[in-house]
C-alpha cells in the first residue's frame, strides 16, 4: 500500500474519507457510535461538515437512548444551525426526544433557530450574545451565521441600506467599513451613496432579486429524457 | 435446537387462538385448503408465474372469506405434508398465515414474535441460499410491506406499557431482538446490498441490464425473488425512516429509484401509493413543498383514473385511505405554498369537495386554524414509532404517542413561523411595486417587523434542494431596492417535451407491434 505523507492536512481528508465510508457502510450499525462522537468534536475543531455522519449518530441515539451524550447533541445542533439555510437544525431536531428538548441549552438553540427562521436578526444576536458559553465553543459560527444572513438578504433585497445590513450580520462602524470594503472587491458588493440617507448596498446579482436573470428552462430539454428516444432515431 | 423450541411454542399459539375460536381445529385441513396448497405449491415448483399470482392474489382471498373470516388458516404442521415438507414454502405458507392473521384478527405477544422468527429463516434462506423460485411483483411487494408493518405495530404495541401482564413483560424481556430496530433495518440493508439492485438500476441506464423494461422479472428462468426484495427494500427503508423520523435518510434510500417515470414501484398499486405516500411526506417536512403538489397531484390523479380496476383487491380499501390522507397533505401543502397551478383540474375539484371550506379557514392563522393543521397532520401522518426498547422499571408508562406528538409539535411549530406568510402574500398579489412604509401600514406592522416578515417569506419559500441548489416554491415573489417592494409574479412552466417525448416512444411501440402482425 501507498504510504500517505504525513502533512495534517492529508490526515485530517483521511480520516473524513474513513468516517464517511464507515457510515455508508454501516449505517445501521451501534458499533460505530464512539467512532461518529469523535467525527462530532472534530467537525468542530476542524470546521468542517457531515449531516448525514451527524443523523446516523443522532439515529443510533435514537435506538438507544441511554447512550445519549447532551454534549455532542448539543455540538451537533450549532453546527445545524451554522448550515442554514439547510433544513438541518429540524432535521436533527425530529430525531430527538422532546424530553431531552426541554433541556435548557437546547430551548436556547430552538429559540436562536427560530430567530434565524424567522429573520429576526437582532433577536438573534442579543440572544447569541447571552449563551456565548455554547455558540463559542464551536469554531466558525458568527461568520457562518452572517453568510447566512448576507444569503436571505441577497435573495431579497436588490439595494439596501446599510443600517438594515449592519444589523443583520451584527458588524458596525469601522469593521463594517472593512468588511464592505472586502465584499465590493471580492464578491461583486457595489457600495452607493444613498440620496440624503446615508449608504446604500447593491448586493449581488441573483434571479432572486433580479428576476430578470432567471433562466427560463422552458425550452430546455434534459438529455436523460432525450436519451429514451435514441433508439428510435437510429 | 431453536428451531424445536419454535415448533413446540408454535403448537400453544394455535391453542390460544383455539380457546379464542372454539369453532377452530389448527390441525383441520378442508379440502378446498390441500388444493390450494398442493396446486399452489406445484405452480411455484413450475415458475408459472402467472397461476402463482392468480392463485395468491384471488383464491387466497376467497378461501380467506369463506372459511377463515374469523380464524386462522390451518396450521403449517398441518399442510406440510402436502407440499414434501418443503421448507421454502412452509416458510412463505407461514408469512401468508400470520399476514392473514394480522389483518383479521389480533395478535397475541407471541404469534407477533414467531412471525418475527418466521421473517428471519425466511429472509435468510433468500439472502444466503441460492433461491431459484419466481414470485409475483405483488406478493414480493406485500413480504416487505408487511414485514414493516409488523415492525410498526410492534413498536406500537411494545409502547403501550401500563396495561402489560406479568408474563408479557417476561416475554418481551425474554425476546429482546424480536423486532429490534436494527435487525430490521439490517435485513432491508442486507437486501438492497446482496441484491445488487443499486447497481443493476445504474447499469440498466447504460443500457447493460434489463429490470424495470422486464418489471422486474427475469425471463430467462432466473429467479426474482432477492432482486425485488432489493427493490421494494428502499421504499420500505424510506417507510421506516419516515416513522422514525428520519425523512432526510428515507429519501436518500429511495434515490436509485427515479420516481419522475415509471417503473418497477409503479407495478404493484400499494407500492406505488406507498412511495409517493412517504416521498411526499417527507418532502413536506423538509419544506419542500412544490416538489409534495407534485408528486402528490401525479398519484391522486392516477388513483382517481384507475380505483375502478382495483375494487375487487384486497388492498382496495387501503388504497381509498391513503387517497383520502394524501387529499389530507395535499391541502396541508397548498394552504402553506398556494400553487394551485400545479395540481390538475379534477384533483383540484376532489380536494374543494373535500376540503375546500377548511382550507379556506387555514389560511387565516387563528386558533381555528391551528386546530386544523393539527387535524389534517394527525389524520394523514405516518403512524410514527419510538423504536428503542422500553423501561421495564415501575411504574410502566406508555411511550406509544410520544413519536407522533413530537413530529406533529414541531411541524406546528413550523406552521407558527409561517403564519404571517399568508397575509403578506394577499397583498403582493394585487400590487407590482409598494414601498415598506405603506405595506407596513396595512399590515399593521411596524418597518422593522415587516422586513423581518419578508425576510421569512423569502426564506421560507425558497428550499434548499439535497445539491445545495436554491428552488424557489414562491407562488408570488419580489425583491426590495433600498425600501421599495417590487413584486415579480411566478408563471409555472408547462413542459411539452416531455409529453412529446413519452408519445414518440409510445407511437413507435405500436408502429412495432404492427409491423409484427402477419397478415396471411
Amino acid at each position: 500500500m501507498r504510504r500517505e505523507r504525513e502533512t495534517p492536512k492529508q490526515q485530517q481528508q483521511q480520516v473524513s474519507y474513513t468516517v464517511e465510508h464507515l457510515v455508508a457502510v454501516n449505517p445501521y450499525n451501534p458499533d460505530i457510535l464512539p467512532d461518529l462522537e469523535n467525527y462530532v468534536n472534530e467537525q468542530v475543531s476542524s470546521q468542517t461538515y457531515s449531516l448525514d455522519a451527524n443523523l446516523c449518530l443522532l439515529r443510533l441515539y435514537q435506538f438507544e437512548p441511554e447512550r445519549m451524550s447532551n454534549q455532542i447533541v448539543a455540538r451537533i445542533l450549532v453546527k445545524a444551525l451554522m448550515a442554514m439555510p439547510a433544513p438541518d437544525f429540524s432535521l436533527c431536531l425530529f430525531l430527538i426526544p422532546e424530553r431531552v428538548q426541554m433541556e435548557e441549552q437546547f430551548k436556547t438553540l430552538i429559540v436562536l433557530s427560530h430567530y434565524l427562521e424567522t429573520g429576526r436578526f437582532r433577536q438573534f444576536w442579543d440572544e447569541a450574545a447571552k449563551s456565548r458559553h455554547i455558540v463559542e465553543a464551536v469554531p466558525g459560527f458568527e461568520q457562518a451565521i452572517q453568510s447566512y444572513a448576507i444569503h436571505v438578504l441577497s435573495l431579497t433585497y436588490e439595494k439596501i441600506q446599510r443600517p438594515v445590513l449592519a444589523e443583520a450580520i451584527n458588524i458596525e462602524g469601522l469593521s463594517l467599513d472593512k468588511f464592505l470594503e472586502y465584499q465590493a472587491a471580492n464578491s461583486g458588493w457595489i457600495l452607493e451613496k444613498g440620496h440624503g440617507r446615508g449608504q446604500l448596498i447593491v448586493l449581488p446579482q441573483n434571479e432572486f432579486n433580479h428576476p430578470e436573470l432567471k433562466k427560463s428552462d422552458a425550452d430546455s430539454v434534459p438529455l436523460e429524457h432525450i436519451t429514451r428516444i435514441f433508439p428510435i432515431l437510429g | 435446537m431453536a428451531s424445536n423450541y419454535e415448533y413446540e411454542e408454535a403448537s400453544a399459539t394455535y391453542d390460544d387462538a383455539h380457546r379464542q375460536d372454539l369453532g377452530y381445529d389448527p390441525n383441520f385441513v378442508p379440502d378446498s385448503v390441500k388444493s390450494f396448497v398442493v396446486h399452489l405449491y406445484r405452480h411455484i415448483r413450475e415458475k408459472n408465474v402467472y397461476e402463482i399470482h392468480q392463485m395468491y392474489e384471488f383464491s387466497f382471498q376467497t378461501l380467506s372469506d369463506r372459511l377463515f373470516k374469523e380464524a386462522p388458516w390451518p396450521s403449517v404442521d398441518a399442510v406440510a405434508h402436502y407440499v414434501d415438507n418443503d421448507q421454502v414454502f412452509c416458510l412463505l405458507y407461514r408469512e401468508m398465515w400470520f399476514r392473514h392473521l394480522y389483518a383479521r384478527l389480533s395478535p397475541t405477544l407471541k404469534q407477533r414474535i414467531d412471525s418475527w422468527d418466521n421473517y428471519c429463516s425466511l429472509f435468510q434462506v433468500v439472502l444466503h441460499r441460492a433461491v431459484n423460485m419466481q414470485l409475483p411483483n405483488q406478493w414480493l411487494w406485500d413480504m416487505v410491506d408487511e414485514f414493516v408493518y409488523q415492525f410498526q405495530s410492534f413498536c406500537q404495541y411494545r409502547a403501550k406499557m401500563k396495561n402489560k401482564t406479568e408474563q408479557e413483560i417476561a416475554l418481551l424481556r425474554q425476546y429482546d431482538q424480536a423486532w429490534n430496530v436494527y435487525g430490521v433495518l439490517n435485513y432491508l440493508q442486507a437486501f438492497v446490498e446482496k441484491s445488487n439492485i443499486i447497481q443493476i438500476l445504474e447499469q440498466e441506464k447504460e443500457g447493460l441490464e434489463q429490470f424495470t423494461a422486464n418489471d422486474g422479472y427475469d425471463y430467462s428462468g432466473g429467479s426474482n425473488v432477492l432482486k425485488v426484495l432489493g427493490y421494494f427494500s428502499m421504499v420500505g427503508l424510506l417507510r421506516v425512516h419516515c416513522l422514525l423520523g428520519d425523512y432526510q435518510t428515507g429519501l436518500k434510500c429511495l434515490l436509485p429509484i427515479d420516481i419522475s417515470q415509471q417503473g418497477v414501484y409503479t407495478s404493484v398499486i400499494g407500492s406505488h401509493i406507498t412511495t409517493i405516500y412517504h416521498y411526499g411526506f417527507a418532502n413536506l417536512m423538509l419544506r419542500r413543498y412544490v416538489e409534495a403538489i407534485r408528486e402528490f397531484n401525479k398519484m391522486l390523479l392516477y388513483i382517481y383514473k384507475t380505483k375502478q380496476y382495483h375494487q375487487k383487491s384486497p388492498q382496495y380499501e387501503q388504497i381509498l385511505k391513503k387517497n383520502e390522507q394524501m387529499y389530507a397533505l395535499l391541502a396541508i401543502c397548498l394552504s402553506l405554498c398556494p400553487q394551485v397551478k400545479l395540481v390538475e383540474d379534477t384533483v383540484n375539484s376532489q380536494l374543494r369537495e373535500k376540503y375546500g371550506e377548511k382550507m379556506a379557514r387555514m389560511q387565516r392563522y387563528d386558533d381555528e386554524a391551528f386546530g386544523l393543521y393539527d387535524e389534517l397532520f394527525s389524520y394523514a401522518c405516518p403512524k410514527f414509532i419510538t423504536p428503542s426498547a422500553p423501561s421495564f422499571e415501575e411504574p410502566l408508562v406508555n411511550y406509544n404517542q410520544d413519536a407522533y406528538r413530537l413530529q406533529l409539535k414541531l411541524f406546528l411549530y413550523e406552521v407558527k413561523q409561517q403564519q404571517l406568510l399568508s397575509g403578506v402574500r394577499t397583498f403582493l398579489k394585487v400590487y407590482s411595486t409598494i414601498s415598506l412604509g405603506k405595506l407596513a401600514n396595512y399590515m399593521e406592522v411596524d418597518e422593522p417587523t415587516l422586513r423581518t416578515i419578508l425576510l421569512t417569506y423569502k426564506h421560507k419559500t425558497h428550499a434548499v434542494d439535497s445539491d445545495g441548489k436554491i428552488i424557489s416554491n414562491a407562488d408570488v415573489d419580489f425583491y426590495i431596492d433600498d425600501d421599495m417592494i417590487h413584486v415579480v409574479e411566478c408563471k409555472p412552466v408547462k413542459r411539452y417535451s416531455d409529453y412529446f417525448l413519452r408519445q414518440i416512444v409510445k407511437l413507435e411501440g405500436v408502429i412495432n407491434d404492427m409491423d409484427r402482425i402477419k397478415l396471411d
